[in-house]
């Protein structure tokens, strides 16, 4: 501060700032957007945030019907879909989630939150007649347990006649759908819980490891419940860790 | 950093004041404790080393990584291994012993119980309940009825490749037809049979069912499998009919929907998401439980 008169320091302009509500609340905003920028905009650039893995595919669209009930249920309001990269997180759920297994995950299921446990491997961890009959009474199979019974998914039948447009929505987002998955989608939702169809051979080079199978057993339509389990069911199962290296992607 | 002109010194006080004055009320400008400033400014210099030491910034192609090589990833996994190291050496050997020579050596099944336990209540209770207690459809593990073989290899085999596991090719895969569903049977014959069953696990049939043709169908079409005299044969997990143990329930309804379409239970297979000792430690706490060989 060279400048010899008036006498005015750095400290008392910084006075206007404060005694000015909304010059304060621009400085605010330009100090934040500074740490937004170096947070946030990165991870959007940089090509190490999701790691290259083997074994991600779009979800099936019965597995995409069972995660939307997921959402319209607020289930990720007691079970998080994150193992976090803690010991004991890893050794009862097993290896750390990765950016990967989210990538198509519009929105992301992470949670916030654990009156359940963590969710994010639970696939074939449990038998399908095991996840069924745990929605349909949680304390007939856990006597301790506070989740709510969701019996009514099971007599539900799925509503699935929007599928190609959930697809659509996706790929506008990102999600690698291609137009014969979109125009196969209805299709499909039948398709992968009955075996020995005709399109099931087809339907496996869309959806490289997905389950076929009758996933509720004891109706002959389609359940809610049945595309519930069936998004359950794969949770976690796609990337492969016998063939991932770990070592390669240290965050 | 400059100390800012005062205003005015408050008579009372002594201290400098802001200027600002409200209705005759001048603010005091009293400086921030000389300890919480300091402090303030240790905080800044500690950030800057942080940010040296640990990853920080990003950069163009990745991010700065810092001086001390650390990850969270890195670590969680240096640290699962020198957990899974201490506890091979605190195991004495359990990874390389048999499963007989767990079972005769007290130190080491006292170790192999005490694992099986911790990893049964994660793993296994939500089906088989806590203690093996078991739940409709899911076997109790706490008494002396055995579906598959009850041998330690063969609870082992069970547990690591499950039961029609979609996941595993070694899996137990053997499969009840269903009867009713595929026409096999028809609806008055599944009757029969289901009576038959009852009649085999010392239950009184329906009255008026027809016994001589379910006896008949039974051999014909189920004793292949659950004998002829409903004993079962634990190499095809074929249940034994005469006991008074039922996965589904005993009344001839539930008997004659398992015969229309069974359920054919799956276990999953569990060599992805245990390791080998922890597989040993299972195999011999659930044999504790019940009454294995």
């Amino acid at each position: 501060m060279s400048n010899p008169a008036p006498a005015q320091s750095l400290w008392a302009r910084h006075a206007k700032i404060e005694t000015n509500s909304i010059l304060l609340l621009i400085g605010i905003l330009i100090a934040i957007s500074f740490g937004g920028l170096i947070e946030i905009a990165p991870l959007f650039y940089l090509q190490s945030t999701v790691e290259k893995v083997e074994g991600m595919r779009p979800y099936t669209p019965l597995e995409l019907a069972g995660r939307n009930i997921y959402v319209r249920e607020g289930c990720y309001l007691c079970h998080s879909q994150m193992i976090r990269a803690l010991r004991d997180e890893v050794e009862r759920y097993g290896n750390y989630s990765l950016a990967a297994e989210s990538m198509y995950d519009h929105p992301f299921q992470w949670g916030s939150k654990r009156n359940g446990p963590d969710l994010a491997r639970i696939g074939e961890k449990y038998s399908d007649d095991w996840h069924l009959a745990h929605l349909n009474e949680p304390r007939a199979l856990v006597p301790q347990s506070i989740m709510p019974s969701y019996a009514f998914l099971s007599r539900t039948p799925l509503e699935y006649r929007a599928m190609a447009d959930h697809l659509r929505v996706l790929r506008t987002e990102g999600v690698p759908y291609s137009d014969e998955m979109i125009e196969q989608s209805l299709a499909d939702v039948r398709t992968q819980v009955d075996p020995d169809s005709a399109g099931a051979d087809a339907f496996l080079k869309r959806y490289p490891k997905a389950k076929l199978r009758k996933f509720d057993a004891s109706h002959r339509e389609i359940t809610e419940a049945e595309a519930l389990i069936a998004y359950l069911q794969m949770l976690g199962t796609l990337v492969d860790f016998k063939l991932y290296d770990n070592k390669a992607n240290l965050r | 950093m400059s100390a800012p002109k005062h205003g005015e010194i408050d008579p009372i006080s002594g201290q400098g004041t802001t200027g600002h004055e409200w209705d005759g009320i001048k603010e005091l400008n009293t400086p921030l404790p000389r300890w919480w400033l300091w402090t303030f400014y240790a905080c800044i210099l500690w950030s800057v080393g942080y940010w040296i030491v640990y990853p920080s910034f990003p950069l163009i192609s990745g991010f700065a990584p810092g001086f001390a090589g650390y990850s969270s990833r890195g670590a969680v996994m240096a640290e699962i291994d020198s957990v899974r190291a201490r506890r091979a050496d605190a195991a004495a050997g359990l990874a390389s012993a048999s499963l007989t020579q767990i079972r005769n050596d007290p130190k080491m099944l006292e170790i192999a119980l005490a694992q099986g336990k911790t990893a049964f209540g994660d793993n296994c209770a939500p089906c088989h309940g806590a203690g093996g207690a078991g739940a409709k459809g899911f076997p109790v593990l706490a008494d002396d009825d055995w579906l598959w073989g009850n041998s330690l290899d063969e609870m082992a085999a069970t547990i690591t490749h499950g039961i029609r596991a979609a996941t595993d090719d070694q899996t137990r895969s053997t499969m009840m037809p269903a009867f009713g569903k595929d026409g096999l049977l028809k609806r008055d014959e599944v009757a029969a049979v289901a009576n038959h069953v009852r009649v085999l696990g010392q239950l009184e049939p329906e009255k008026g069912a027809n016994l001589a043709l379910g006896a008949n169908l039974f051999s014909e079409n189920c004793a292949v499998c659950h004998g002829a005299e409903g004993k079962g044969d634990r190499s095809l997990g074929a249940p034994n009919l005469t006991d008074a143990i039922w996965l589904y329930g005993s009344d001839v309804a539930a008997i004659s929907a398992t015969i229309h379409n069974p359920r054919n239970g799956v276990m999953p297979a569990w060599r992805d998401r245990l390791d080998p000792v922890t597989i040993k430690s299972l195999t011999l706490y659930v044999q504790s439980l019940g009454g294995g060989r």
